[in-house]
């Protein structure tokens, strides 16, 4: 594990005044850690912006919250899970789901949606693919085994393979509930002398020092840290969900928080370092179920489904009450004291004492060194790009490849229309959920774009909030509130390091422009594995709100309608093009910078496309995103009614039908001189393609066909293109 | 009239049917505790989907026992109509209400996605607003719903004209594409598609209301 440095030490004993003991000492370790006191990012995380008139909850919390009307509001955070689920796939997977569950929850959130984002190496690997395959199934597995169980719908997400996630995939969660204004519960260990009440799942030694592990690289000696990794039981979660949710509305409890990351040690510092208190606890009352468990144990173990609860005292027994109707333990384990410490008793005896601000608050912050140029894995010269000899075989290429082709098997496997609440699930630009208690809907989408991130940490980070929100703004609904996760390197090498700092203050300024505050996330670094560090890969997780009804999607509906391209064609040259996918898949290269952005520009393509949901004249509307004009086309077609475009042969055929220009959205319509209206009126372009038909995708560059391909035949390699991967190739 | 929805620990459709009932089809309906040994004055009673006590041993092995299961037995032993739904439907099996096995499905595999169902007989409280061979889109979402039975049980359910609804695209490799069936009295029906699901017209298909709309009229017409 990664243990204290040598000045982290001499804080420690300082702030202790003495020489911590062995349970002091590991307690400070964990809370310390990169992953429980994000000590390597925390001032840069401060750029960020936080705020809105919608946000009543911002960072710090277990969860962000943010207003939805009707004196409703929404919680929602995304969370990784990335060493474990290496280290065992199912399990780390399903442990993550469960993890960000309680984030929610603890908020007195009911959870009502599920995304996920999922990378991994490349399935055809030809060393690693085996085991990619494996980890795939295990992840997916995972996730659908937990939230199935639990009951909340999984509906979205992304799911990308590169090389570089080949020893090191990555598993970001983010989860959304719902409550009303007056339900919103804080992790805070309020009022001296109140009972501190530990409710849920036995403490096992299960998970211990997992929070330190997730601030380690992987190295050999990794694949012996499967006894770091918990053990989920989702339906232990759903009981604590709805015993939490019971006894929240008792009105006896005064603050409660999850134990996640580093268990007893963290719920109880942070709950009496937000509230300004000391807590004691004596380790003999934690129901426990294993014997001969030791206080370092006891405090470190990351046994999955419990929960800390300050009651109001006196008040206990109402508590205790919700928890036995539901069969789950509650036993007070310690009191709320006014010395502002962390009191750990065994037996009565003093194992640990700490002040709890020093402990949650006062970890180190490092300004590592980061004066360097990012690292960029490609050079920034373009190569030679030839000419195609068969756009339409590049086309089915990209459409069967892992990264473009459709995720059903995933999909199929996660439960997605539980509590009946799902207008969009897998598959669109954004997944909707609707509150049925008000008549608006929430939309979500998650998204990263590693590639674009790993040419232009910068640039690759306003995009992916510019595509986030434009995936929001597709489906009609207005981008407000955003979660983020950091998936880096090791932070302790300066060009590592740089590409955090660059795509922070990239994802800060365009969530600043697009009025979309980040109201809590997660940071993961140390993701290298045998010295190799991951792309910088930021995932977004941004909300919208939209009025309740029929969503618009994808697919085109009826044949004869116009089809129009919002924003226009758009802007490349070749440097732009050497983050596409026709360039990772066809020409198995990658250079140069993502495409350009102007954010100005997206901001009024945006607006337009909202209006045209809003006013009902998008029969159908896909936001461009990899893979460019031509697949989002073949992805129209996904309803089996196909097209007939013509583009303007001003642009070489690879660069129009491929090249991946942001600011764009595909729409079929009955009415075009209304969406050209409104696209004027938003100084946009919005050239008419062609019109819908039956059968076929043909899309002509001026007098030339480019592409000619039957509905079937595009429909036939991407639907089906995962599970041909998955397929045993050799028995 | 008042549906009972009954609730384990572990369900997680128990208001996805409520709702529908409550809300899409304006019915009263009720949530049973499953420590409750009374139905209270339920006209019919749902075992909705979800995971009863966790489901960790076979799906439904623990709720059979359960004090709301006798409850529900004698309900049915009374002639009360009862609808199983998913993990209802594993429940119904395991509780010896209805005939047969809810395996593990044929890929091994949770499946979720819209089915269609075929109605195969309107000889039944659940189906007698429907038309015989009516097609209904509705979803399915299980990892257990693979339908077995010995041959001569099978038989026994085709000849008494007991196998209520197929599939068309049979997702779980249940054995003749059984996705539902009712008892010999005809008066409990089990299945492991979400007709709950499929009731609303936001949730893009509101194809499995005739299964609710049946017994709420085969409930109206018994008390005419």
């Amino acid at each position: 594990m990664s243990d204290l440095t040598v000045s982290e030490l001499d804080k420690v004993r300082s702030i202790l005044k003495r020489e911590p003991n062995e349970t002091e000492r590991g307690i400070f370790t964990v809370m310390w850690s990169e992953h429980c006191s994000y000590k390597s990012s925390r001032i840069h995380l401060k750029k960020l912006p936080t705020r809105s008139e919608r946000v009543l909850v911002g960072p710090g919390e277990n969860a962000g919250i943010i207003d939805i009307g009707n004196g409703y509001a929404i919680a929602f955070k995304i969370e990784s899970h990335n060493h474990p689920s290496f280290i065992e796939p199912f399990q780390g997977a399903a442990t993550g789901v469960g993890g960000i569950l309680r984030d929610i929850f603890t908020m007195g959130a009911r959870p009502i949606a599920v995304l996920d984002a999922l990378r991994f190496g490349p399935l055809d690997d030809p060393a690693a693919g085996d085991r990619n395959r494996r980890i795939l199934e295990g992840v997916v597995g995972g996730i659908s085994h937990y939230g199935n169980c639990f009951g909340v719908p999984t509906i979205g997400g992304e799911t990308v393979f590169e090389r570089c996630y080949n020893g090191n995939p990555l598993v970001n969660v983010f989860a959304l509930g719902v409550f009303k204004h007056d339900e919103i519960f804080f992790g805070r260990a309020s009022g001296i002398g109140n009972p501190v009440i530990y409710v849920g799942a036995k403490t096992g030694r299960d998970g211990i020092h997992g929070a330190s592990m997730a601030s380690s690289e992987f190295t050999e000696e990794s694949k012996q840290k499967r006894p770091n990794v918990q053990v989920g039981d989702p339906f232990m979660e759903k009981l604590l969900l709805e015993a939490c949710l019971e006894a929240m509305h008792t009105g006896a409890i005064v603050g409660i928080q999850d134990m996640g990351a580093a268990g007893l040690t963290c719920s109880t510092c942070e709950m009496g370092s937000r509230a300004g208190t000391g807590v004691e606890i004596d380790l003999a009352l934690v129901p426990q179920r294993e014997t001969g468990m030791t206080p370092y144990e006891i405090m470190l173990s990351e046994s999955q489904e419990r929960m800390l609860i300050v009651a109001e005292k006196g008040r206990e027994e109402e508590v205790f009450a919700v928890f036995r109707k539901w069969g789950l333990d509650a036993v007070t384990i310690g009191r709320v004291t006014g010395d502002g410490k962390l009191r750990v008793k065994d037996r009565g005896v003093v194992a640990a004492e700490i002040p709890n601000r020093e402990l949650a608050d006062e970890a180190p912050l490092y300004d590592r060194p980061h004066n360097v140029a990012p690292y960029r894995p490609a050079p920034m010269e373009a190569p030679e790009i030839p000419a195609s000899r068969h756009l339409k075989a590049d086309l089915l290429k990209l459409l069967g490849s892992s990264d473009l082709c459709s995720k059903r098997w995933i999909w199929q496997q996660y439960d997605t229309t539980v509590r009946t609440n799902t207008l969009a699930g897998p598959g669109g630009d954004a997944a909707i959920v609707r509150i049925k208690e008000t008549g608006t809907s929430v939309a979500m989408s998650v998204d990263g774009n590693a590639r674009y991130c790993a040419l232009s940490p910068r640039e690759g980070a306003r995009l992916l909030v510019a595509e986030c929100c434009r995936n929001l703004s597709t489906v009609g609904a207005l981008p407000v509130a955003a979660t983020n996760n950091l998936n880096f390197g090791n932070p302790e090498r300066p060009e590592i390091m740089a590409q955090l700092v660059e795509s922070i203050e990239g994802i800060a300024e365009a969530c600043r422009f697009f009025e979309t505050p980040i109201t809590g996330g997660n940071v993961s670094l140390y993701n290298e594995t045998l010295g190799e560090a991951i792309w910088p890969t930021p995932v977004m997780g941004i909300v919208g709100l939209l009025p309740t009804a029929p969503p618009v999607t994808i697919p085109f509906k009826e044949e004869g309608r116009t089809v129009m391209l919002l924003g226009g064609f758009g802007t490349v040259d070749t440097v732009r093009f050497g983050g596409t996918q026709y360039a990772k898949i066809v020409l198995n290269k990658m250079w140069g910078l993502p495409p350009a952005l102007d954010m100005e520009y997206e901001k009024r393509v945006q607006a337009a496309i909202r209006e045209v949901v809003a006013q009902g004249h998008a029969e159908s509307s896909h936001d461009l995103g990899e893979g460019g004009l031509a697949v989002a086309l073949a992805e129209c077609c996904s309803g089996g009614t196909g097209a007939h475009v013509d583009l303007p042969a001003t642009l070489r055929p690879e660069f129009a039908l491929f090249h991946e220009g942001p600011s764009r959205v595909l729409i079929s319509t009955g009415h075009p001189e209304a969406v050209e209206a409104i696209a004027r009126q938003h100084k946009v372009a919005c050239p008419r393609l062609g019109v819908t038909m039956t059968g076929a995708l043909r899309i002509d560059g001026g007098a030339a066909t480019w592409i000619d391909c039957r509905v079937e035949q595009l429909m036939d390699v991407w639907q089906n293109g995962l599970e041909r991967m998955l397929a045993p190739t050799h028995v | 009239m008042r549906f009972g929805v009954v609730v384990f620990p572990g369900s997680n459709c128990d208001h996805d049917a409520w709702y529908a009932l409550s809300h899409n089809l304006g019915q009263q309906a009720e949530f049973i505790w499953h420590d409750s040994t009374s139905l209270g004055n339920a006209d019919a009673v749902i075992l909705p989907g979800g995971f009863s006590y966790g489901d960790y041993l076979r799906c439904g092995a623990i709720a059979k026992f359960s004090p709301v299961m006798s409850a529900v037995r004698k309900f049915a032993a009374d002639g009360g109509l009862v609808l199983g739904i998913c993990n209802g439907f594993q429940i119904l099996v395991e509780s010896g209400l209805l005939p047969g096995a809810l395996l593990r499905n044929a890929g091994l595999r949770f499946v979720s996605r819209e089915v269609t169902l075929r109605i195969e007989t309107t000889n039944t409280p659940f189906t007698a607003s429907a038309q015989r061979g009516q097609l209904i889109r509705v979803p399915v979402a299980h990892g257990d719903g693979c339908y077995f039975a010995d041959t001569r049980t099978l038989d026994m359910l085709e000849a008494e004209d007991r196998v209520v609804v197929r599939y068309i695209d049979n997702p779980n490799g249940s054995l003749r594409d059984i996705a539902g069936i009712c008892s010999e009295r005809r008066n409990v029906m089990g299945l492991m598609p979400h007709p709950e699901r499929a009731s609303d017209p936001l949730m893009g298909s509101t194809e499995g209301r005739v299964i609710l709309e049946s017994m709420i009229q085969s409930v109206v017409a018994a008390h005419a």
